[in-house]
């Protein structure tokens, strides 16, 4: 088969082919099986082993691989370069003979499953339901990839399909017979069993059908246009002697003939093929086996309901025998009823329809009125400036299209002259241009030159009338700019004559957009107000612009050139020339209808931003409300987008809620960076109704004090243990209405007092004022803190000196961390104000007396002299103090934020035997007590607040009371009714 | 079933003094059980922590290195390390078992006034005056934090950790609740400055005192209130609120000497515990048993439910 030559290359061939055999050659003889030889495809031989001891040999010497053996892979892996997964596949250990066709795995081209038939692998499906199990998502089979899942099936498939076909089915209407069974290639052949052509037919008519069930028609095979070959008649198939001898079940009729009938039905279901089909070894010779299904039929029965007992058996109805009408007439026939009812001719070949198609109605268009002009006004759009006041209202009545003013800019971007407007300045008299302060005679000579120029340049120019001043001037600069450029051409004459030429063609270019300009520009209905601005950034630029644009409108034909800045240079001219003609040919005046629905951004984004958390938190108003009515809840609780750290989540063994993003904290989003909002926290309501009556105050209070009234306001924040404490105290909101009321009167005597002691101030050098000073600190410490050592005594070297010892010394040793208390810095309690307040009203005189005075309060007085030396330095010093000044108040007064620790040792009664105990303790006696001592402070600052607001209004005996007050602090038997009383008297008297 | 269920025992209260521990260091700014409930640790104000056994009343181990009174500590699932937190703005993480500092940690920029471990003790999370909350990793030899939280207005005054979510109350008045897993901060105002915060025991509720005198139980879910727990005095000081061993009972420290416990049901006052005359600044219940710890200027006392014989006093 392989020898001959022609189809060679058809075929594959496989195995060695036998040697032609000739007819005269002895039959040779055969060759020994030990002298039969087996190559490789290498040519080299292969010694067989034997059947059971593993066939041929393989490999090297029967070992794997080479002559050096089998080398195991190294396992390396390295932090950088993780090793591969070794998944050992079966591949790996097959050699090439198994993959080849005849292998154990065979590698060919097969159809892949995206395009084999609609049949799914239930192998397969099995495993993915299994891996699905295993998955990190349970139930998930590969979600994704079924949604992505290319196309197994045409689009024809898909029709049907979606028409309520189903597989194996086949098309057509349903019909009223019996389903006969699909898949009957189920039926097993074992050995050399003739195809039998045993029917089913007797076993489906057991089978229930009842009448009004419909089943889909059969699969079809298509009709097979297998050439006739043979020389019997048409139909004839002759005798099959398979069957005719076979004797199966149905060997007493054998049809030799293929009707048109038999062919129509095998068009739509093939009976016969199906017949044939059916194997399996049958009759009573072979049994039943045990693979059988059906043992109902091993025995020959004969009916008559095999044999067909008319001729074209299967057209029941038709009544014309032995005749077959072309199919058009025998339909005819049938649908003969509604034919007659038609009267007109039928054409041959075609019937009535069945059924009516019915008739769309159309309705017809609406009438138009008789009046009507298919062609839509738009009113004219004006600017509200330009037309009297009448006529804009009557537009505006009219719906008519008035202009809005022009976008209010923000206050960088209006130039000198817009904020002359904005304010109701009167221009400045003057002249507004250099040029006006020429002589008429020079003038003339610039405009000569000028002149000259442009008949240089070849280039007529008619100046309108109209052009105004600014035009003529800018022109003139121009020309005497290019006057002067024309001088200097002598010295550098190649280069200049090179740049012409360059620019030369892209102006020829550029004078057609020019012109473009021009024309788009010149229409009257152009509106400057209303048009885009694009160079808004720069306001210079964009005045130039303005100009050029102004300059269009009127018609000006050297608008560009006369528009631009002359002190620029010529490359930044060309560039900014090019520049207005494409933005005045981009934004021309046909695009203001469009630019009127935008605005343009009120915001620059650029530096001035702030990112600010995108979540702003809801009114506190309501919550407070919801609070004190006790719903908690939904009007309480808000939520928040919040994106913790990667490795935060890590840590938590979470996964991480927003795997994509890259944020951290909460959604940050820029604002404004001046917007006041950015800095105003929202305080409760509660604090703010109390800090209403303390808010107003006297304009003067800005110049004396540091603080402005809105950082006092951002301290409250950090205020709000000290006065939520005691929500229901009427004492605190005395006290912050008096102290508010003190703050006017202080800072009206502290200017007074200011004054005194400048005098003072300047007869002592400033030095020996932060001296005394100095020593006044530390005197009224060692009076307020006995138990101190002595190292805070110490000499100081110069006011600053002596300012930043004392702060520093207030700090504890081990827990000054500068930069952090700069931090802090920001939000100093606004306890420390009011009291350096009420503390400056002291004359120093009485400072050295009172006996409890705070840390803040030293800082304060230094604070004051300074203040009373020269201005010069008091600038300086000014800066330094109030730096440190809260700096200070802050090291000490930490605990003012948030709730208190309570003290050491907190007893009621003043001499309690713990806190003797406590004093004798040895250990960390120095620290404990001097915090126990700040402990004690803070508790009585509010009563002593209450004892120098008293002693500013007597001043006179101020240190009896002070006295008096100290003493109450001490014990601190206070009733708050006395206090209540002493300040009703305090105001009384104020 | 068959039979009915066994009537619930009546859940016992701490209130027989086993012992008084001096601690001598000063004001015991915190006192806390371990994890596991067999140790104390007390936080002092002479800038020691102290490690006690409960069962003895004997000190263990004192731990120095901060620089200012401690004023938070907790103790590690394993209890191989502990973290404390101080005025000085440092966060310190100890070792043990040696009394070493592991690691100190700067960054806060006012005093810290709450320090907890997570569940295993890879994160520090530190809550400062400054009104933040930084998230330190115990693993990396870093010394920044991981995160910063810093949407608080105000200082942080309590917080406490659970498997995925964080309670943070500050002094704004606000309990937000941060969930690390479904990326969320839940924001509950309660009005007033926050003292201290508690998840319950089953992870359901959360417990915030303020300084209103109100100890408010909040569901974490929806944050509606079921619970309003007030009569003690909390109007300045921050003090400690807790749940019992089994949430049957919401306690709190007041200022008033004594540890108020109400039914957590019913909010009533079920017992008020004369500890003495000063504040009640801290209090630590067993994670197990029906103990008490609370923490008074200088000394801490044990409480149990049952009296025991042998109550020793050490000075």
């Amino acid at each position: 088969m392989a020898s001959d030559e022609e189809s060679d290359e058809d075929f594959v061939s496989y195995g060695t082919p036998l040697e032609p055999l000739e007819e005269d050659e002895p039959i040779r003889k055969p060759v020994p099986v030990h002298e039969q030889t087996v190559k490789d495809e290498k040519g080299r031989y292969k010694r067989f082993h034997g059947a059971f001891t593993g066939g041929f040999s393989a490999g090297y010497f029967n070992t794997v691989g080479s002559q050096e053996g089998w080398t195991p892979s190294t396992f390396v892996s390295s932090r950088q370069q993780k090793a591969d997964r070794q998944n050992a596949r079966p591949e790996d250990f097959m050699d090439e003979e198994d993959f080849s066709e005849h292998g154990i795995a065979p590698r060919e081209i097969v159809t892949t499953e995206d395009f084999a038939s609609e049949r799914k692998d239930q192998l397969k499906d099995k495993a993915r339901a299994v891996s699905s199990l295993a998955a990190l998502i349970p139930g998930d089979t590969g979600l994704l990839e079924e949604l992505i899942a290319p196309a197994r099936s045409s689009i024809g498939v898909e029709l049907l399909r979606k028409m309520g076909w189903k597989d194996g089915q086949g098309v057509g209407p349903r019909l009223k017979r019996k389903q006969r069974k699909q898949n009957d290639d189920a039926v097993q052949v074992y050995g050399c069993a003739f195809p039998p052509n045993a029917s089913e037919e007797s076993e489906d008519d057991d089978e229930f059908a009842p009448e009004n069930v419909t089943f889909a028609p059969k699969d079809v095979v298509p009709v097979d246009f297998t050439p006739k070959v043979d020389s019997h008649g048409l139909g004839y198939r002759g005798l099959n002697p398979l069957q005719a001898l076979g004797g199966g079940s149905e060997s007493g009729h054998i049809n030799l003939f293929t009707l048109q009938s038999d062919r129509t039905t095998s068009l739509f279901g093939d009976r016969n093929s199906r017949r044939q089909r059916r194997g399996g070894i049958g009759g009573q010779a072979f049994g039943v086996g045990a693979m059988e299904e059906e043992d109902t039929d091993i025995y020959h029965k004969d009916s008559m309901s095999n044999y067909d007992t008319v001729l074209g058996g299967e057209e029941p109805g038709d009544g014309l025998y032995g005749w077959t009408a072309p199919q058009q007439y025998t339909r005819k026939k049938n649908d003969s009823k509604r034919d007659v009812t038609y009267l007109g001719r039928i054409l041959d070949g075609f019937t009535l329809a069945s059924e009516v198609t019915e008739i769309k109605t159309v309705y017809p268009p609406p009438d138009l009125p008789r009046d009507y002009r298919p062609v839509h006004y738009f009113r004219p759009v004006v600017d509200s400036s330009t037309v009297s006041p009448i006529v804009a209202q009557a537009l505006l009545t009219s719906r008519g299209h008035l202009s809005q003013e022009a976008p209010q800019q923000g206050r960088h971007s209006l130039g000198s002259s817009q904020r002359r407007d904005m304010l109701g300045e009167t221009p400045l008299q003057g002249p507004s241009s250099v040029f006006e302060l020429l002589d008429n005679k020079d003038r003339e000579r610039l405009n000569e030159i000028r002149r000259a120029a442009e008949e240089q340049n070849k280039s007529v120019e008619n100046l309108s009338s109209a052009v105004d001043r600014a035009a003529v001037v800018a022109s003139a600069k121009a020309a005497a700019l290019r006057a002067l450029s024309s001088r200097f051409q002598s010295v550098a004459p190649q280069p200049d004559s090179h740049t012409q030429s360059r620019t030369s063609p892209t102006r020829t270019q550029a004078s057609s957009e020019t012109q473009m300009a021009l024309k788009a520009w010149s229409g009257p209905t152009a509106d400057a107000s209303k048009t885009f601005k694009p160079f808004a950034k720069n306001s210079q630029k964009q005045a130039r612009y303005d100009l050029y644009i102004n300059k269009l409108k009127q018609g000006d034909k050297d608008a560009l050139e006369s528009s631009l800045d002359s002190s620029m240079t010529e490359w930044e001219r060309g560039r900014e020339r090019d520049e207005f003609v494409r933005a005045a040919v981009l934004y021309k005046p046909s695009n203001s209808s469009l630019s009127s629905r935008f605005t343009r951004s009120k915001h620059e984004d650029d530096t001035d931003s702030v990112e600010v958390t995108r979540d702003q938190e809801n009114d506190v108003d309501d919550k407070q409300a919801a609070v004190k009515m006790k719903m908690f809840g939904k009007l309480t609780r808000e939520r928040f987008e919040w994106h913790p750290d990667k490795l935060l989540c890590k840590r938590f063994n979470v996964p991480d809620p927003y795997p994509g993003s890259s944020t951290v904290g909460m959604p940050k989003v820029k604002r404004d960076k001046y917007s006041v909002f950015n800095f105003l926290s929202i305080t409760d309501s509660s604090q703010v109704s109390r800090e209403a009556p303390s808010a107003p105050k006297p304009p003067g209070s800005s110049s004396t004090l540091p603080q402005t009234p809105e950082v006092s306001n951002k301290k409250s924040r950090w205020d709000i243990p000290g006065q939520v404490s005691e929500p229901k105290d009427p004492l605190s909101a005395f006290l912050s209405e008096t102290r508010s009321e003190l703050l006017v009167a202080k800072q009206i005597e502290a200017g007074a007092k200011n004054q005194t002691d400048s005098s003072h101030a300047t007869a002592t050098p400033e030095v020996n004022v932060a001296q005394s000073d100095g020593k006044q600190t530390e005197q009224k410490t060692e009076e307020e803190e006995k138990e101190e050592d002595e190292e805070e005594v110490r000499p100081p070297m110069d006011l600053f000196k002596a300012i930043f010892a004392s702060s520093s010394d207030e700090k504890s040793s081990s827990s000054s961390e500068e930069d952090s208390e700069e931090e802090e810095e920001v939000a100093p309690p606004t306890s420390e104000p009011i009291q350096s307040s009420a503390e400056t009203l002291n004359p120093p005189v009485s400072a050295q007396i009172t006996p409890a005075p705070d840390i803040s309060r030293l800082t304060d007085l230094k604070h004051l002299t300074v203040q009373s030396k020269p201005s010069a330095e008091t600038t300086a010093l000014n800066t330094q103090t109030s730096q440190s000044a809260p700096d200070k108040s802050q090291g000490l007064d930490e605990e003012e934020f948030g709730p208190r620790l309570p003290p050491p040792g907190f007893i009621p009664s003043a001499c309690s035997p713990q806190l003797k105990k406590q004093k004798k303790k040895e250990k960390e006696k120095h620290k404990a007590k001097k915090h126990k001592k700040e402990k004690k402070k803070k508790k009585n600052k509010k009563h002593k607040h209450k004892g120098k607001q008293k002693k500013r209004v007597e001043e006179s005996n101020s240190s009896s009371d002070d006295a008096d007050s100290n003493s109450e602090d001490e014990n601190r038997v206070v009733s708050t009714s006395e206090l209540l009383q002493r300040l009703k008297n305090i105001r009384s008297k104020r | 079933m068959a039979f009915p269920q066994p009537r619930p025992q009546v859940p016992q209260l701490p209130q027989h003094l086993l012992r008084t521990i001096e601690c001598q260091q000063g004001a015991v700014r915190a006192v806390r059980f371990n994890a596991d409930g067999n140790y104390v640790l007390t936080c002092g104000s002479d800038k020691s922590l102290k490690l006690w056994s409960v069962s003895r009343g004997t000190l263990l181990k004192t731990y120095t290195g901060h620089g200012y009174e401690v004023l938070d500590v907790d103790s590690s699932y394993d209890n191989s390390q502990l973290c404390s937190c101080s005025s000085d703005k440092t966060v310190i993480l100890w070792d043990v078992a040696s009394g070493q500092v592991t690691r100190k940690l700067r960054g806060h920029a006012g005093k810290v006034n709450c320090v907890q471990f997570n569940e295993e003790a890879t994160v520090m999370l530190s809550g400062s005056i400054d009104g933040t909350v930084r998230c330190w990793d115990t693993r990396s030899r870093r010394y920044e934090p991981i995160q910063i939280l810093d949407e608080a207005r105000d200082g942080i005054s309590s917080l406490k950790v659970s498997e995925h979510e964080l309670l943070i109350g500050s002094v704004d008045g606000r309990v937000r609740l941060y969930d690390l897993r479904m990326g969320q901060l839940h924001v509950d105002f309660i009005g007033s400055p926050i003292t201290c915060v508690c998840f319950s025991r089953d992870g359901q509720c959360t417990l915030s005192s303020s300084l209103d005198s109100t100890v408010r139980l909040l569901d974490k879910s929806s944050g509606e209130m079921l619970g309003e727990y007030s009569g003690h005095v909390n109007k300045g000081y921050k003090l400690d609120c807790c749940l019992s061993d089994k949430d049957t009972h919401v306690l709190s420290c007041s200022e008033d000497g004594h540890v108020y416990f109400w039914d957590l049901v019913e909010g009533s006052l079920t017992l008020k515990l004369p500890v003495g005359k000063a504040v009640v600044q801290s209090l630590s219940f067993h994670p197990t048993e029906p103990r008490l710890l609370t923490a008074m200027e200088g000394h801490v006392q044990v409480w149990g439910a049952e009296p025991e014989d042998a109550a020793v006093e050490d000075g």
